[in-house]
């Protein structure tokens, strides 16, 4: 190989990597920069209509039904703001919780409802021992009374 | 005292030498610390039982490969600009370690996904910026190795080193800027830490643990590295013949 050619393929190949790389970088900017829509984002149809895409919010409280088959599973995903109803078939992940984070793939079918083929849980960046996150929760309760609310308050580590 | 003096590898590679073992030292005692009270004295979490003590590797693994990073281009630019041949060896030392520990952090991530979010992996924007940053490790690597001319395949490599730079604040950012699976950081300087003193205490002594080893690491890598590329220099020569 001549110096030139070697020259050649370096540059070539430092131009590949960075290309590949920046390839990479916009791939993600594109498909999945917006990694899932809300449910307002939804109701205002800016989320994708006749392909899949991903929702993300909070499992509302009291909203997860099983069907009689025993492994559907209907549940409604909010903002606090919008509500989008989800049905999902399989099995939930072990951090699945009301008032908790999810982020469900799926469609958007005519009915209204968001038919789920992957349903993954959201969990916050809130670490505390068991007993701080009770006392957290009684002090929280204790200042709202009897007001039920789905708002996550981040200083209360993810509210109920 | 002349600090410009150890900008030479002659006589840098005996101060390197002196200094590795006291930093392997502070690793492995920092190590076993953070260890201890990762497994034995920080709680168990309230929502995600015991499987979120793998922070104390994951989260100062993550760190150190977006810090090695920094430092590595920086040697790389300073090694490009003044010229200095110690500083593109240093670049190159820290490059195999920053990798080693971008690997370690998606390993750890995936093995803390499976359980938490129930999947091992998804393309959002947080794990897709720093598996572009292990690409840009091996990248470095395979460029500086692929040229066979050290001085050469310095500059070529530090040209890429600080190209990918630009990678470092979108990781960094990624989970403030758009929606991602990835939760938020715990630790930032911005606010206070959303977590439990004693958890936070062993993450920061891990994070010192690996900041040690790296440092150690990168100094037994130099050393190697000024050995082999100074090897017809007269004064690597007279050690091998002692």
């Amino acid at each position: 190989m001549t110096p030139r050619r070697k020259r050649l393929a370096m540059v070539v190949g430092g131009v590949a990597v960075l290309g590949i790389g920046a390839a990479l970088i916009l791939n993600a900017f594109n498909s999945n920069l917006v990694f899932f829509y809300s449910p307002t984002q939804v109701a205002a149809n800016e989320a994708p209509t006749g392909r899949s895409f991903r929702i993300g919010g909070l499992v509302e409280q009291g909203s997860v039904k099983r069907e009689s088959d025993g492994v559907s599973v209907r549940f409604v995903v909010t903002d606090t703001a919008k509500i989008v109803p989800v049905v999902y078939k399989g099995i939930l992940p072990d951090l699945f919780k009301e008032g908790k984070g999810v982020v469900a793939q799926g469609k958007l079918e005519a009915d209204g409802v968001f038919h789920a083929s992957e349903v993954l849980a959201k969990h916050d960046e809130n670490y505390m021992p068991p007993e701080a996150a009770d006392a957290l929760e009684k002090a929280h309760k204790a200042a709202q009374g009897s007001e039920k609310t789905l708002v996550m308050d981040k200083s209360s580590g993810g509210g109920q | 005292m002349n600090l410009f003096k150890f900008s030479s590898p002659q006589t840098f590679y005996p101060l390197a030498g002196r200094l590795a073992p006291l930093f392997w030292g502070l690793a492995a005692v920092l190590g076993a610390v953070g260890l201890y009270i990762g497994f034995f004295v920080a709680p168990t979490d309230f929502q995600q039982g015991d499987s979120y003590r793998i922070i104390f590797i994951h989260v100062p693994a993550a760190w150190m490969s977006m810090f090695l990073y920094l430092v590595m281009a920086v040697w790389a630019a300073v090694g490009l600009v003044l010229n200095t041949r110690l500083s593109s060896m240093m670049a190159t030392a820290l490059a195999p370690t920053g990798a080693l520990m971008t690997f370690i952090a998606l390993w750890t991530g995936s093995l803390w996904g499976r359980p938490t979010w129930g999947t091992w992996w998804v393309w959002d924007a947080r794990l897709t910026s720093e598996l572009i940053l292990l690409f840009l490790y091996i990248g470095f690597m395979a460029l500086h190795a692929s040229i066979d001319e050290p001085r050469r395949a310095d500059k070529a490599a530090a040209i890429l080193a600080i190209v990918g730079v630009v990678n470092v604040p979108i990781i960094y950012f990624s989970v403030k800027w758009w929606n991602t699976l990835h939760q938020g950081s715990s630790v930032s300087l911005t606010k206070s830490p959303s977590m439990a003193a004693t958890m936070l205490a062993g993450m920061l002594v891990m994070a010192l643990a690996f900041w040690m080893y790296s440092i150690a690491a990168g100094l037994t890598r130099v050393r190697s590295i000024i050995l082999e590329r100074e090897r017809n220099s007269a004064w690597a020569g007279a050690m091998q013949e002692n």
